[in-house]
């Protein structure tokens, strides 16, 4: 029962020097927001409008044919006509074209025989990104218009695009950043709780009065649970709202998986926090956790594509395992229960964590 | 009096920071519902004694029991029964004074009605009702030394620890502070109050002198002038600077004080006739003086025992 109270003391203290600082409080809202409206429209793989530029030495009717048809997938746009390939690669050399289209004098005769291949693509290899859309006008066909159409061959592989018929990138990250942003700004904010506390000298005092490091950890976790499930539902709200992000599985579940993200990742800023010595070495050491959450997690790179040694650490990051229930949930309609790995993991964090925050917190200055 | 009955008994209260002693061997005694001073320069070890008494610290070596609790094993149980208030400033500053003394009675769980009573009971007693919605931060040194102090008797504990508590304050407020503390006194509360101030020293029952770690003296400042082992010789002369000078010169004198035309000179007790010596001494130089015999203030005694130990040091 006093346990409970004081618990709740720590809680109401802590709240009323959120609400005073407004830093902290622009950081809950602005975070992300900032972060949706940048990953949200600003990244994007579905690449439009790359520059490109032509050299038609053939200049008939089918090939100014091939050219229009490319133009118009958007994917590129000509912008420049050439005489030679020399030129094209100058062009591509000066960084001017990410792509240059080289149409040989005997185009349409390669066409009709079909012996070898008819045009060549110049292609900027050095962004992958941009090879992408290389491989991907490979698939373009091209016949005589006068003649029948020819019967196509059948592709060995016909794609069925789940879960994101658009193909639009912003569904995938949308639900990524929700981890993203609770990594950063969860881990940050208790990183620096209790270090401030020490550093401001609050600290002293507060461990000459009868208040447990148990309940002292528990009432400073308390408060940002409840930012946290804020921002989760500012994400996921404007992501619907910006983005048309669906939600195919249960809000419930979405609740579920916050909570424990949540909860793992205030656990991990105490340890920081119990670990450090001033506000700074918080701040960096939470740098440690948010860089490897960001690049190994999934949420950039897909985790299959990873070598081993990076996908063990990943394996150790809460965050990777968010990412696989957040969008199995978000987007999938995946229910909790069936990845009930990734909660385990999870679960399994979070009390190595809190265990050793409350460990090396002790009520003692030595 | 017994060791249960005491307020305060430590017996060989040691503690190392790697290489360095800050506290070594420091023994004590503290009767209950009396002011102890610790009386010692920067870096005496008063804070640290004080940490290892409130539980904060573990001793390297030795024991100490407060309020017939184990500091070691009772420790949790002891905070309860004391008050801190540290050197620091530690209450915070972006709440407002009721914020804080709320936070405090909370924390040690005094139930609803008594807490708001007990606040504005010390808001009135310490002067703050007009600060009350004021942050601690935009206080004045007094004001916020009223309230730590508020704070470290909020849930009225039996003994209350208070490291150097008037370091940021006006001598009106120091007056009105030690006025508090002879209250609490008055009530029971056992208070141990370090300082670097000779005037405050002195108004304590009971006090320590530490010195690099050590309590190279203690007792009620009457006994500590009394124990000293040396003679104090006041001369008044027109010119001072000379005559410091002249004692300088004098093999017998231990230390010279001046304060304004008067010197204080300390003379080891097995010394016959310091006065005559002194005065000698003068004569020779010719300077005009008076010459007498005085009692010891606290700062001879003061300079007298840390002089002493570190010409034993010295020795050693």
């Amino acid at each position: 029962m006093n346990s409970l109270l004081r618990i709740f003391a720590i809680m109401r203290k802590e709240l009323l020097q959120l609400a005073r600082d407004r830093l902290t409080f622009g950081m809950i809202v602005g975070i992300p927001l900032i972060q949706l409206l940048m990953f949200g429209y600003a990244i994007n793989t579905d690449v439009r409008n790359l520059k490109g530029a032509v050299a038609d030495q053939a200049g008939s009717h089918l090939s100014r044919q091939l050219v229009a048809d490319i133009n118009a997938s958007q994917v590129v746009v000509f912008e420049e006509q050439v005489a030679t390939e020399a030129d094209l690669t100058a062009l591509l050399d000066s960084g001017r074209v990410s792509l240059g289209l080289y149409i040989p004098a005997d185009f349409d005769r390669r066409i009709i025989n079909k012996d070898r291949p008819a045009a060549q693509l110049l292609v900027d290899g050095t962004d992958p990104i941009i090879l992408g859309v290389g491989q991907q006008l490979l698939a373009m066909t091209m016949g005589f218009d006068t003649a029948v159409p020819e019967q196509e061959s059948a592709g060995l592989f016909a794609v069925r695009n789940y879960y994101n018929p658009e193909r639009r990138s912003s569904v995938n990250i949308v639900p990524g950043l929700v981890g993203v942003i609770l990594t950063m700004t969860m881990v940050l904010f208790t990183a620096v709780a209790i270090v401030r506390e020490r550093e401001r000298g609050n600290l002293e005092l507060l461990i000459t009065t009868p208040v447990r490091s148990t309940e002292l950890m528990l009432g400073k976790i308390a408060p940002y649970v409840m930012i946290g499930l804020l921002q989760v539902v500012i994400i996921l709200g404007l992501g619907r709202l910006l983005f048309d992000l669906p939600l195919q599985g249960q809000r419930i579940d979405v609740l579920w998986a916050s909570l424990l993200f949540i909860a793992t990742n205030l656990s991990l800023g105490l340890f920081i926090s119990t670990s450090a010595t001033t506000q700074f070495q918080a701040m960096q050491m939470t740098f440690f956790i948010f860089l490897p959450s960001i690049l190994l997690s999934g949420f950039m790179f897909p985790f299959e594509g990873m070598p081993e040694l990076a996908r063990i650490i990943a394996e150790a990051l809460p965050l990777t395992h968010f990412n696989r229930l957040i969008r199995g949930i978000v987007l999938r309609g995946a229910g909790i229960e069936t990845m009930m790995a990734d909660v385990i993991a999870l679960g399994v964090i979070l009390a190595i964590m809190l265990t050793l925050a409350i460990r090396r917190f002790s009520k003692r200055l030595d | 009096m017994t060791e249960q009955e005491l307020a305060v008994s430590a017996r060989g209260l040691s503690r190392n920071f790697g290489p360095v002693q800050a506290v070594r061997d420091v023994s004590l005694a503290i009767s209950p519902g009396t002011i102890y001073g610790f009386l010692g320069p920067n870096g005496s070890g008063k804070s640290t004694t004080i940490r290892m008494l409130c539980g904060l610290l573990t001793a390297s070596a030795g024991e100490a029991r407060v309020l017939g609790l184990d500091v070691r094993s009772d420790a949790e149980k002891l905070k309860q029964q004391i008050g801190y208030m540290t050197q620091r400033f530690s209450l915070y500053e972006d709440l407002t004074v009721r914020e804080n003394l709320r936070f405090i009675a909370e924390v040690y769980t005094i139930p609803g009605a008594s807490r708001r009573s007990r606040i504005e009971e010390l808001m009135s007693r310490f002067n703050l009702q007009q600060q009350s919605r004021q942050r601690a931060g935009k206080l004045s040194g007094g004001q916020r030394q009223r309230l730590a102090l508020a704070a470290a008797i909020l849930h009225k504990p039996r003994m209350l620890f208070l490291d150097e508590p008037t370091s940021a304050v006006d001598p009106q407020n120091r007056r009105d502070f030690w006025e508090t503390l002879f209250q609490l006194a008055q009530q029971g509360t056992t208070i141990l109050v370090s300082t670097h101030y000779m005037d405050e020293a002195e108004r304590c029952h009971k006090l320590a002198i530490l010195h690099k770690g050590v309590k190279v003296a203690d007792g009620s400042p009457r006994e500590l002038g009394e124990q000293i082992d040396s003679n104090v010789v006041e001369v008044v002369a027109d010119d001072a600077n000379q005559a410091r000078e002249a004692m300088y010169g004098i093999a017998e004198v231990s230390s010279v004080t001046q304060l304004g035309i008067r010197l204080r000179a300390l003379i080891p007790k097995q010394v016959d006739n310091p006065v005559q010596l002194v005065k000698q001494a003068l004569a020779a130089r010719r300077i005009a003086a008076q010459v007498e015999h005085t009692l010891p203030s606290l700062e001879d005694v003061f300079v007298s025992v840390t002089e002493l130990q570190d010409a034993e040091q010295h020795a050693a």
